[in-house]
């Protein structure tokens, strides 16, 4: 399984997109840095971009990446080797190496520029986020052979989390202002991985004081160290379910 | 408001000259370790109405000083007059009192009294100077006293953090009284800074009230008054004024009162009054409003703020006029979808628009409320969608096909550089 990953490691390396996206991570970061006066506020401005842009990289990377490497895969699977392994390594492989140029091109700058405890925060949801997105291209990519429609559903999928689940949340609060909605709030975040990624780092941004009671309602569960914990677990959740459901279709179907 | 300055004048120099002839002709009762008299009170009793007791340096253990006549109480080389904790330490009874130099400290929480460092009751002419108050329940309080003068004290409580409300007094509290003059005043530390009920025709000028548990000033019913060049900082909730008119706030400074319900200033039920020149930085809501009308805002700096400025459907007749808005997460936000004031020649950061024929007024109106800021006004739990990708096309769509945000709420005039102040602040730097 090492093996495997190491492989598909090396041979997206090799690949000049992930160079090119470190080094448009990097330029950005640091022309954010050094345009926004203090590190709180770069953070906010990246914070944007990296919800928009890291997970629309990753699921339509992940998919090609999928698609390009099937003979390969096809060529393993004639191995003795077990399918989930197989799949597992690739995915380990694309998620890391990606998730690896995040790193680079956020992590630096924000060491540079001493973001402190709020920059590791929108780093680590940065990863949770590509391995989230990663998933969830490797499960368009397994319901349809066709690399067309694959690349289809991975956009509208990225699409869905990235633009029209906060559209249709808004509705449905504004539908329902005259009832209590923090607690639903609550509920319709946690369900949707960029805006619980978004929330983790604002929390923790001095604008919490702008959210008001629901503000404070999110930070007394999510504001502590137990609290963070839950929220990252919740991500971790967000991993887990497209990748398990994704591993069962990729062991099952006919290749 | 010049027959007012004019009669404060007169009434002051009356008084400083009657206590300049008291001063005169009394004679001084020097209060130390090794003089006659070595405790204040004993040179209170045996005093004649307009002597000098003088206090050298050292600490008195006294408290239950009651002056129940003209004198004056003059500290030299800063006595310390320390209550411990057992009471009230002077209490004032009498007209034309001055209180000078002194250090007060120690008093301790008291439901029932009230208990204050200086506490004055039903006079007038008292004039409480440079004085140090360090510690307290109340700091200065004065009750149905008209025409007195607190200026220079530095009223310091505890550190607030954690406190409760009702475990704190204010540092100055008057109540009744017309004529003040509080000026160069610092106080930290209490429940509220500056608190005025039923105080008119004052004026509070070049204090500092920062750090305090709920608001820095506090002001109901208390028409008339004149608020300059004070600074406001880092207190709990911020300034909250209450119904009263024709006041004027010039040149003050609200800045870091940040938290889930601070605000810069909070207006409910002020009407024709004047709020200029005035800074707001790092609030969490720079004005709020509340069924105030007839309010002249102008030329004030709103920088950095959460909301600039809240503007509740129940104000009418507003102005806005000359204002610099930049940095703020939202200019201005309303509940209603009509709105009956006026925002004209104001500089917004967010303003896109252009200026064909270089007269530095935009030819495009600018719509100072966003979709999103009603939408969070009307849903409050929608606020978690702060910075979501959505909500920047939501504001940027309605932008350019208003339908939902008030018609009338419109700068049709909006400036295309900041304004500058320059002038103005420079004048008031003389000033101060």
């Amino acid at each position: 399984m090492n093996k495997i990953i190491k492989y598909v490691f090396y041979d997206i390396i090799r690949n000049k997109i992930i160079l090119a996206y470190t080094l448009f991570l990097l330029l950005l970061s640091f022309g954010l840095f050094n345009l926004g006066g203090s590190p709180d506020k770069a953070i906010l401005s990246l914070l944007n971009l990296v919800l928009l842009t890291v997970p629309l990289i990753s699921i339509v990377f992940a998919t090609t990446h999928f698609y390009n490497s099937y003979e390969f895969m096809e060529l393993l699977v004639a191995q003795p080797i077990n399918r989930k392994k197989i799949f597992m390594s690739e995915y380990l492989g694309v998620a890391s190496s990606l998730s690896g140029a995040f790193i680079v091109g956020a992590g630096i700058p924000m060491l540079l520029f001493g973001a402190g405890v709020t920059g590791l925060n929108l780093l680590l949801t940065g990863v949770f986020i590509t391995f989230i997105f990663v998933a969830m291209a490797f499960l368009a990519s397994v319901i349809t052979r066709d690399k067309a429609k694959g690349i289809g559903i991975a956009l509208l999928l990225w699409f869905y989390f990235a633009l029209i689940y906060d559209g249709i949340v808004l509705f449905i609060l504004y539908s329902f202002s005259d009832y209590p909605l923090e607690n639903a709030t609550l509920a319709l975040t946690a369900l949707n991985p960029i805006d619980l990624g978004r929330i983790i780092v604002l929390l923790n941004l001095d604008v919490s004081a702008l959210m008001g009671y629901t503000g404070a309602l999110y930070k007394s569960l999510l504001g502590n160290l137990w609290g963070i914990g839950l929220a990252f677990g919740l991500l971790l959740l967000w991993v887990m379910l497209p990748l398990f459901s994704s591993r069962r279709i990729f062991s099952k179907r006919d290749l | 408001m010049k027959n007012l300055s004019k009669n404060i004048f007169l009434i002051v120099s009356t008084s400083v000259l009657l206590l300049w002839a008291n001063v005169a002709f009394g004679s001084t009762l020097k209060v130390c370790k090794t003089c006659t008299y070595t405790s204040v009170k004993q040179a209170v009793k045996k005093a004649r109405p307009g002597d000098t007791v003088l206090l050298q340096g050292g600490v008195y253990q006294e408290h239950g000083i009651v002056i129940d006549k003209p004198l004056t109480v003059l500290g030299q080389n800063k006595p310390v007059l320390d209550g411990n904790y057992k009471g009230q330490i002077i209490t004032v009874i009498a007209d034309n009192v001055t209180i000078e130099g002194l250090t007060l400290k120690n008093i301790a929480t008291s439901y029932r009294q009230d208990d204050a460092a200086i506490r004055v009751v039903e006079r007038s002419n008292i004039r409480i100077l440079n004085n140090t108050i360090l510690n307290t329940y109340f700091g200065i309080y004065l009750q149905n006293s008209d025409n007195c003068v607190i200026k220079g004290n530095v009223v310091s409580g505890k550190d607030v953090t954690g406190l409760n409300e009702s475990a704190l007094g204010n540092a100055i509290h008057l109540w009744y009284c017309n004529n003040a003059d509080i000026s160069n005043n610092k106080v930290t530390g209490h429940r509220d800074g500056i608190y005025l009920e039923f105080v008119e025709d004052s004026e509070i000028k070049n204090n500092i009230s920062q750090n305090n548990l709920r608001y820095g000033l506090h002001f109901m019913f208390s028409d008339g008054n004149v608020y300059t060049h004070n600074i406001f900082r880092k207190n709990g909730a911020g300034v909250a004024v209450m119904y009263t008119h024709n006041i004027r706030m010039e040149h003050n400074t609200f800045e870091g009162n940040w938290g889930a319900a601070a605000y810069g200033l909070l207006l409910k039920e002020i009407t024709n009054s004047v709020i200029k020149s005035n800074t707001f930085r790092r609030n969490t809501t720079g004005i709020y409003m509340e069924s105030s009308s007839r309010l002249d805002i102008q030329k004030n700096e709103f920088d950095k703020n959460g909301w600039a400025i809240r503007l509740l459907s129940s104000c009418i007749d507003d102005t806005f006029k000359l204002n610099n808005f930049t940095g703020n997460s939202f200019d201005v936000s309303t509940n209603g979808n009509s709105s009956m004031n006026h925002f004209e020649n104001n500089y917004w950061d967010k303003y896109s628009g252009y200026d064909l024929n270089k007269d530095r007024v935009g030819d495009v109106p600018y719509r100072p409320v966003s979709l999103y800021s009603m939408l969070v006004e009307k849903v409050p739990p929608s606020v978690m969608f702060m910075r979501s990708f959505m909500v920047d096309l939501l504001d940027n769509i309605e932008k350019v096909l208003p339908s939902f945000i008030p018609e009338n709420l419109i700068d049709e005039q909006p400036m295309m550089r900041k304004i500058s102040y320059d002038n103005d602040r420079k004048i008031a730097q003389v000033v101060r």
